[in-house]
């Protein structure tokens, strides 16, 4: 439970909640000076710095047509532009509470529009491969008590998730753990000898655009199907090294696969990922054996959870027949802004002009959209209206779902002038029912 | 180098991209982050380019100028480039999603020239 402690001038905010990466660490104790966070205590180099540069900066609370304006001109602007148009969009939502995404959902129903959040260009493809092979899942806790194998696939934890391995996955003494580390084998699978190498028992480096071969062959060997030499050297991994690493899979008492972007952005994206869930799958006939999703940002796995619940879909919807469809290549963002289908969009927590494809970004640039983000961003620069709103986590309080589904209270370290992004899409999604001459909502923001 | 030579294109996350992030992606410490291409150095001296040396990476979706550095030793294999990604990495990645939704981000072909 948060406890607060004054010191002075100064407050301590104890179990904050750090929504950086998907670790969603609670264990942050925060040193509050008016409206800055000078210190973070357990927080990692990148939790510190995103305590410390979230103060609060002087900027318009809204501003439309790049002039600053007020809070109440920018919503109707905002209303207007996503009830005036043909084929709306709805972006983002990965840095945002749940409370805030279940309205963001609302409004694209409202609209008849897309919903789609960053998981569409991160995980997307693993969210794709669940569905066709399935998800053989667990908590990070079992993980810290039971697993004696972690292995590590297209993914780098010690620049994109520094405390995983301290806190979840390699080194906390665990009930079945008892020594830690000792007790643990890490393995490492990339193209190059990143940061995470070093940490790691076993280092295998693949050959780039290798990674479905490697998982498929290990399939094979963890069923006793015999491979040769050839069969794998495109790989760049030796037979006896896949045969050695199934060996250690099918000998573990509780193995994990944690895969990143290695895997969902290089070609064959969700069918690398289907790999490695099959191998998972198929490594429960001899142990206990599963595959974790490495979850960017600190609200995503929420974003999946909410659009889920309240579409049944976890990205890449659309609601323009009044009812959800789902699929990825036509209503996700890269693909609705790169074939320039979209006209206007309401970009919520997140940054795509700065980190999608050149011709979605052009695309962006053309056509008249909402932005919501604490920060200035490309994206907010080139809005038609753009909404300074407070940060989650740091000033607002809410729901965050961790990187393996476990929902997790923020803990807010100081209040801001600003509104919550739930605040402003609760006031823009009231200004569209008004336009459409459609009743209040019972719950204005609640599950509809 | 007399002619363009194709290497395989990895943006990536660092630690330092992630903290200049939280100071704002409009700053010049994420800016020269995300702008620092990273080449083997068996590359490099076969290419005859020494460290800041500008090059020219292109797509066939786009063309940047960025300031190379040498891996280390062993670190990355030749043939591969990585970048911290963001402006720059996004300027080269096309917008087909081959029905997935995600675009080609990582691992694809780029041709690199010394400016």
């Amino acid at each position: 439970m948060a406890a607060t402690e004054l010191k002075g001038e100064l407050k301590v905010v104890a179990n904050a909640t750090c929504t950086f990466c998907g670790c969603v660490c609670d264990d942050m104790e925060l040193t509050v000076e008016g409206h800055a966070i000078t210190k973070a205590k357990n927080a990692c180099v990148l939790g510190k710095a995103w305590f410390l540069n979230h103060t609060i900066e002087e900027r318009p609370v809204a501003i439309v047509d790049g002039r600053p304006a007020t809070l109440e001109e920018g919503i109707e602007r905002a209303a207007r532009i996503l009830a005036g148009a043909r084929f709306p969009i709805v972006y983002g939502l990965s840095d945002t509470t749940c409370e805030a995404q279940r309205v963001a959902v609302a409004i694209a129903d409202r609209i008849g529009g897309c919903v789609d959040t960053t998981t569409s260009v991160c995980h997307g493809p693993s969210g794709m491969a669940f569905q066709g092979v399935g998800e053989v899942t667990c908590s990070l806790g079992e993980v810290k008590n039971r697993a004696d194998l972690v292995i590590f696939w297209g993914s780098n934890p010690a620049e994109s998730h520094p405390r995983h391995w301290g806190r979840y996955s390699t080194m906390p003494r665990g009930t079945f753990v008892p020594n830690g580390r000792k007790d643990r084998t890490v393995v490492l699978v990339d193209v190059r000898k990143s940061k995470s190498a070093p940490a790691a028992d076993l280092f295998l480096q693949i050959r780039p655009r290798k990674d479905f071969e490697a998982l498929w062959a290990l399939r094979a060997l963890v069923k006793g199907v015999p491979l040769r030499p050839e069969d794998v050297a495109a790989t760049g991994l030796t037979l006896e090294a896949l045969t050695d690493l199934a060996e250690r899979m099918k000998a573990c008492k509780f193995g994990v696969l944690f895969f990143g972007m290695g895997l969902t952005m290089t070609r064959g994206k969700h069918l690398n990922v289907e790999a490695a869930l099959a191998l998972a799958r198929d490594l429960n006939q001899y142990t206990r054996f599963y595959a974790k999703p490495m979850r960017g940002h600190g609200n995503v796995t929420g974003a999946d959870n909410v659009v889920t619940w309240q579409t049944g879909y976890p990205f890449g919807v659309s609601l323009g027949r009044g009812y959800p469809r789902f699929n990825p290549g036509e209503f996700t963002t890269s693909d609705t802004l790169a074939r320039q289908e979209a006209d206007a969009a309401l970009i919520v927590a997140s940054d795509p002009m700065g980190n999608f494809s050149q011709p979605a970004r052009e695309h962006l640039a053309r056509i008249p959209y909402v932005a919501l983000d604490p920060k200035e961003t490309q994206t907010v620069k080139h809005a038609a209206v753009a909404f300074t709103t407070a940060t989650y986590g740091i000033n607002v309080a809410g729901t965050v779902y961790r990187m393996d589904d476990v929902p997790i209270p923020l803990r807010p370290a100081f209040a801001s002038p600003y509104p919550s992004d739930l605040d402003v899409l609760r006031r823009i999604e009231a200004r569209i029912r008004e336009l459409q001459g459609v009743p209040a909502a019972a719950t204005a923001g609640a599950g509809h | 180098m007399t002619h363009a030579e194709t290497f395989i294109f990895i943006p990536v996350r660092t630690s330092r991209q992630g903290t200049t992030l939280n100071e704002g992606k409009l700053t010049a410490g994420y800016v020269e982050e995300t702008s620092q291409l990273l080449m083997a150095p068996e590359d490099m001296a076969r290419l005859g380019l020494k460290a800041g040396d500008r090059v020219r990476v292109r797509s066939p979706e786009g063309a940047v100028e960025l300031p190379c550095a040498a891996a280390k030793p062993g670190e990355l294999p030749p043939g591969v480039l990585l970048v911290p990604y963001g402006d720059n990495s996004s300027r080269l990645m096309g917008g087909e999603t081959h029905g997935t939704g995600m675009p080609d981000s990582k691992g694809f072909d780029v041709t690199v020239e010394k400016v």
